[in-house]
């Protein structure tokens, strides 16, 4: 193929998915002459599985994407077609929002914005090889011969990477949804030294809506109030929401899997990829759960402008025959119309124990990697993935420090630090239960969290900080009040409490010691005892937590600060582990394999001992003290 | 590790009646030991480097521990460069341990292996050197920590913290899968099912924790099995070991008829001997109740002795018993080497391949020495791993229980007022990590192979 030039950006993103997209506008919005090659612009952040967004944890990412200045909420926001808070009667850490999203008019917009947006350029282009100089990246080459030339290159390849559909005894090499797999960049990866490992995920068909016995399933409307990803976001959509469908396998269901389970490459053995434990199969599930009389079977719309509808809880690889025959079997979808088969696909991700804590690849510098080719599974984790990426690449152009986020700070710190600390075995998904801090990583204080370092990185916009800075000014002062103006317990007091419910005083109390008692809320106590001027909805919610959840919070607090001291002995990552007197063989293969970048990080690698851990300190130390004796 | 901590530890190897150092290091190491503390004055009116004598009491109870000579030493000027304070105690392992649970009860941490050393390292007590020499000793104690810690789990204490963690982990999965998967059908923990879990686990943390406290093993002892052919020499045996004639010795096979305990300090560790009837078929009612109870203990004895008569060749008898203790913590105790020996050590060797053999006396114990170090060698107490490390592995897990025990309070407090189920989970979570850690597992991992294996979740 005759290569020509096709011009020089300061950062390529290869890959236009939910990690791509973030990448691409972070690099852009600070300032970097930002190139995207997909391998189909009509597939930008394409939703190729569940048109859904969010729910616990992932919803946690969005939210923090957005504190961030990154795009998934207010997207989302933008687009959706229901939005529900899950978990409301669970508690404040894990209460989360999820929205159904018009797939179409997502990635559609997603592409407009992307058109948009100031120093990006938008490409559809296969890319086939990386070009690599003195250890680092230089650029890409395109299929049809085109060479870009950049300082960092951000890989988003999702299930592109050696893509393989399998649909009963059917296989062939594809991308996501029958398109082109990219097959010379799997290649080239894997000559670089890369360490790579086979994945598999698989989705449900989709049927059409009007073929749907609607009369005989549960609705799942949204919610009347809906609130928002984005912090930005003040009105809901103008448009009705629509409904999801509740439906149930059957006993025929069941035996119609059973009996086609050998043609299923899932279920007979036939794939041997690594697939997720948390996605399983509806032939896996049958199999491994046979004692489960039904499975729930949810139907969510895919948009407004069209019929199909996804059926969630049935990700399959049989045959189109089979999937046909287990859809007809279950109530209201006795008449229903596959409008595609579900499939599986097998795609190549890389070990992410090959990433920095940056995202930036050991082996390659300038090289940075994000979503399912790290091992991952779903939008918000790529996306989440992408903005640091993104934001990382950018800020290695300038010479910068990256950004990381610490476990006790984001989920997407908790997601990252799990990825390049112990690797992962099976598409790595986020779960509310992998955060050891969840009640300090809760979605209402995402911005509280994470806004002032998005706006140091430079992706919140000065207005934005303001109202931001008003909105902490505010809970300053609430808290403040609620915990000076002091009750007594008298006759006018007690009354007033008598009406609202509440049981009298017996001794003199704070607002906030009353508010801490558990039948008290804070719009009820707001009611009797008002703040100067009514607060917003945010204010009133974030207050309310805080005092609410005094305790826990900072008995969290306290382990983060112990956490913290072995988080600041930094580890060069040029450590030579041969030289380290004593540590274990175990430990210095891991150690040298993740190059922990601190005492903390490497703590939790698996493996690693408190013995090793040891050696490594007395290695720094002794180190120190003999370099301070040579210079002093 | 490598907090600013005020850590605690036995320093000094425990042996039957011997000195026993406890040392306590760190900002709050006064603070720890004073309440500890009855002499003269307190220990914080002591001057640096002066030793204190007087008693260690129980502060709750008052109850007197022990008499002690305490020791005081100011930073800088300290093995660790820390406040230290030393705490000299003398009567032996139980003393050492009673005194190390009060301090730890007080505050302070228990030190990880090599920790003392490694703080002095740091603090710049001692050069890169002795500071690699340092890691050897980190490596080696925390390998005996690791083998003591693993001894100690092999038994029934092991199995029920096991027990104890996977209904917690189920627990914990019940509360999680709704949380991760909010539209999941399986049925919702309810606070009443909360509240009962936590209640039930809190019950066997309670009865794990006297049972921790005593130090089974170190309380009762090593159960150790005595057996043998009728007249081969086991009471004699005991007798000797006891210095006692605790036991009836003739002439007649077939004396002893019953299990006859004795507790008995080998080397500092505590067992718990156990003479029991010659083994034979017979038809004295009596004779064959002891030999079926012979044959029950020989079961589940932690160490076997087994006697053979050394001035008789070996018998069909002899060889199966032999075989029975096969690949078990057994001695073979060739007895009555005063006499002409007319069993071959090969002989013996290629019956039970794996295990020590010793030729002994019980007439004139010649051949103790041996014998003593081959039981300390099976039990797995080679030089790293001397009984203090015993006492240190009884020492976490007690620390660990206790800490999971408050955890579970909390959670059950939490539980009861109705607190959101997030809340709930910190504490009940912390409960998981200190029983994880006891049994040496990440807990963070389980929880989430736990909601996958029970719960059939997903898209
Ligand atoms: N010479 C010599 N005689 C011993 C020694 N040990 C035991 N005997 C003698 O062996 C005989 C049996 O000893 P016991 O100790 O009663 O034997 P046992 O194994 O307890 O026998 P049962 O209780 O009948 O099963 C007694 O006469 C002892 O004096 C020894 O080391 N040397
Ligand atoms: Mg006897």
């Amino acid at each position: 193929m005759q290569t020509y030039e096709g011009g020089r950006y300061d950062v390529i993103v290869v890959g236009a998915g939910h990690a791509g997209s973030e990448a691409a506008l972070a690099s852009a919005r600070l300032g970097q002459r930002t190139l995207v090659l997909a391998i189909s612009l009509d597939l930008v952040a394409f939703m190729f599985c569940n048109p859904s967004i969010g729910g616990p944890a992932k919803g946690h990412v969005v939210r923090e994407i957005d504190a961030l200045g990154g795009e998934m909420g207010r997207h989302i926001d933008e687009t959706y077609v229901q939005m529900r808070m899950l978990n409301t009667g669970k508690g404040p850490a894990v209460r989360a929002l999820r929205a159904q999203a018009d797939k179409h008019l997502y990635s559609l917009r997603m592409k407009a914005k992307l058109e948009a947006a100031p120093n990006l350029t938008l490409r559809q282009a296969m890319v086939t090889d990386l070009l690599v100089e003195d250890g680092r990246v230089s650029g890409v080459v395109t299929r049809t011969g085109a060479v870009y030339r950049a300082k960092a290159v951000v890989l988003t390849t999702g299930t592109y990477l050696g893509g393989r559909i399998l649909i009963g005894e059917l296989a062939y090499d594809s991308g996501p949804n029958h398109t082109q797999p990219a097959t010379e960049l799997a290649e080239r990866l894997r000559a670089l030294g890369f360490r790579m490992m086979r994945f598999q995920t698989s989705t449900p068909p989709r049927i059409d809506g009007e073929t749907i016995d609607y009369d005989r399933l549960e609705e799942q409307p949204g919610d009347p109030e809906p609130e928002f990803f984005s912090y930005e976001t003040t009105a809901p959509r103008p448009e009705p929401q629509l409904s999801c469908w509740l439906t149930y396998t059957r006993p025929e269901t069941h035996a119609v899997i059973a009996a086609n389970l050998v043609r299923s490459p899932l279920a007979s053995g036939a794939i041997q990829s690594v697939g997720p434990r948390y996605c399983p199969s509806i032939e896996d599930k049958i199999v491994r759960f046979h004692d489960k009389p039904r499975h729930q079977i949810f139907l969510e719309p895919e948009g407004r402008g069209t019929r199909e509808v996804y059926v969630q809880g049935m990700s399959t690889s049989l045959p189109e025959d089979v999937q046909i025959q287990v859809l007809r079997s279950m109530p209201g979808l006795e008449r229903a119309e596959m409008m595609r088969p579900g499939y599986a696909i097998e795609y190549d991700a890389l070990d992410p124990t090959e990433l920095w804590p940056s995202l930036m690849t050991k082996r390659i510098e300038g090289l940075f990697t994000a979503g399912q080719l790290n091992g991952t599974s779903g939008y918000e984790e790529a996306a989440g993935q992408g903005l640091l990426a993104g934001i990382n690449a950018a800020r290695y152009v300038e010479g910068k420090p990256p950004v990381v986020l610490g476990r006790d700070q984001a989920y997407i710190g908790v997601m990252i630090d799990d990825l390049v600390t112990k690797g992962v075995d099976e598409p790595y998904r986020l779960l509310t239960s992998r955060a050891e801090y969840r009640l300090l990583l809760r979605h209402d204080n995402a911005d509280l969290r994470l806004t002032p370092l998005g706006y140091e990185i430079g992706l919140i916009s000065e207005a934005r900080y303001r109202r931001f800075l008003d909105k902490v000014r505010q809970i300053e002062a609430e808290r403040e009040r609620l915990l000076t103006v002091r009750l007594r317990p008298d006759a006018e007091t007690n009354a007033r409490l008598a009406e609202a419910g509440l049981p009298p005083l017996e001794n003199a109390l704070t607002l906030s010691d009353l508010l801490r008692r558990p039948d008290v809320t804070y719009d009820a106590l707001a009611r009797l005892f008002p703040p100067p001027e009514p607060l917003p909805k945010a204010v009133r919610e974030q207050v309310e937590i805080q005092i609410k959840y005094e305790g826990y919070i900072a008995k969290l607090l306290k382990d983060v600060e112990k956490q913290h001291k072995l988080e600041h002995k930094r580890l060069s990552p040029s450590l030579d582990y041969g030289a380290v007197y004593g540590l274990s063989t175990e430990g210095r293969e891991k150690l040298m394999k993740v190059r922990p970048l601190t005492i903390g990080q490497a703590a939790r690698i698996p493996g690693v001992t408190p013995a090793d851990i040891a050696a490594l300190i007395v290695h720094l130390e002794g180190r120190r003290t003999i370099e301070v004796g040579r210079h002093g | 590790m490598f907090i600013e901590e005020t850590i605690a530890a036995v320093v000094t190897p425990l042996g039957e009646g011997g000195v026993a150092i406890i040392r306590v290091s760190g900002s709050e190491a006064i603070r720890v030991a004073e309440p500890l503390f009855r002499g003269r004055r307190p220990l914080s009116g002591l001057k640096s480097h002066t030793l204190a004598y007087g008693h260690v009491v129980d502060p709750e109870s008052g109850a007197v521990i022990d008499e002690a000579l305490v020791a005081v030493m100011r930073a800088p000027r300290s093995f660790t460069r820390e406040d230290v304070v030393e705490i000299h105690v003398h009567g032996g392992v139980l003393v050492a341990k009673t005194v190390l649970s009060l301090v730890l009860r007080q505050g302070a941490r228990l030190a990880e292996p090599g920790e003392f050393t490694l703080r002095a390292f740091l603090n710049g007590r001692i050069d890169l050197a002795q500071a690699e020499a340092t890691i050897d000793v980190i490596r080696a104690k925390s390998e005996a920590a690791l083998k003591a810690g693993a001894r100690a789990l092999q038994g029934a204490f092991g199995a029920q913290v096991r027990a104890l963690k996977a209904g917690l982990l189920r627990l914990t999965a019940e509360i999680e899968v709704h949380i991760d998967y909010p539209e999941h059908d399986a049925p919702e923990a309810t606070y009443v099912r909360i509240v009962e879990g936590l209640t039930d686990a809190r019950a066997s943390l309670e009865s794990l924790m006297r049972a921790a406290a005593q130090g089974s093993v170190l309380r009762d002892g090593v159960e150790t099995a005595i057996v043998g052919l009728p007249n081969a020499g086991k009471s004699s045996l005991l007798n000797a070991m006891l210095r006692s004639e605790r036991a009836i010795v003739t002439d007649v096979p077939g004396t002893t008829r019953d299990l006859i305990e004795a507790p008995f300090v080998l080397g500092g560790i505590p067992l718990l001997l156990v003479d029991t009837a010659g083994i034979r078929e017979t038809a004295d009612v009596v004779e064959a109740i002891g030999v079926q109870r012979t044959r029950e203990i020989l079961e589940r004895a932690a160490l076997v002795l087994v006697v053979l008569d050394g001035s008789r060749p070996l018998t069909a008898e002899d060889a199966s018993l032999l075989h029975a203790v096969r690949g078990r913590t057994a001695v073979v105790v060739v007895n009555k080497a005063d006499l002409e020996v007319t069993v071959r050590e090969d002989d013996v060797r290629s019956l039970a391949p794996s295990l020590p053999i010793v030729f002994v006396s019980a007439k004139t114990r010649s051949g103790f020495e041996a014998l003593e170090a081959a039981v300390l060698s099976v039990l797995g107490f080679d030089a790293a791993a001397r009984p203090e490390t015993l006492v240190t592995a009884n020492a976490r897990h007690l620390e660990l229980i206790r800490r999971a025990h408050a955890a579970l309070d909390e959670a059950l407090a939490a539980a009861r007022e109705a607190l959101p189920y997030d809340v709930i989970l910190i504490d009940l979570r912390r409960a998981l990590g200190a029983l994880g850690e006891i049994l040496g597992e990440d807990v963070r991992d389980d929880v989430i192979k736990e909601i996958f294996a029970n719960f059939c979740l997903g898209k």
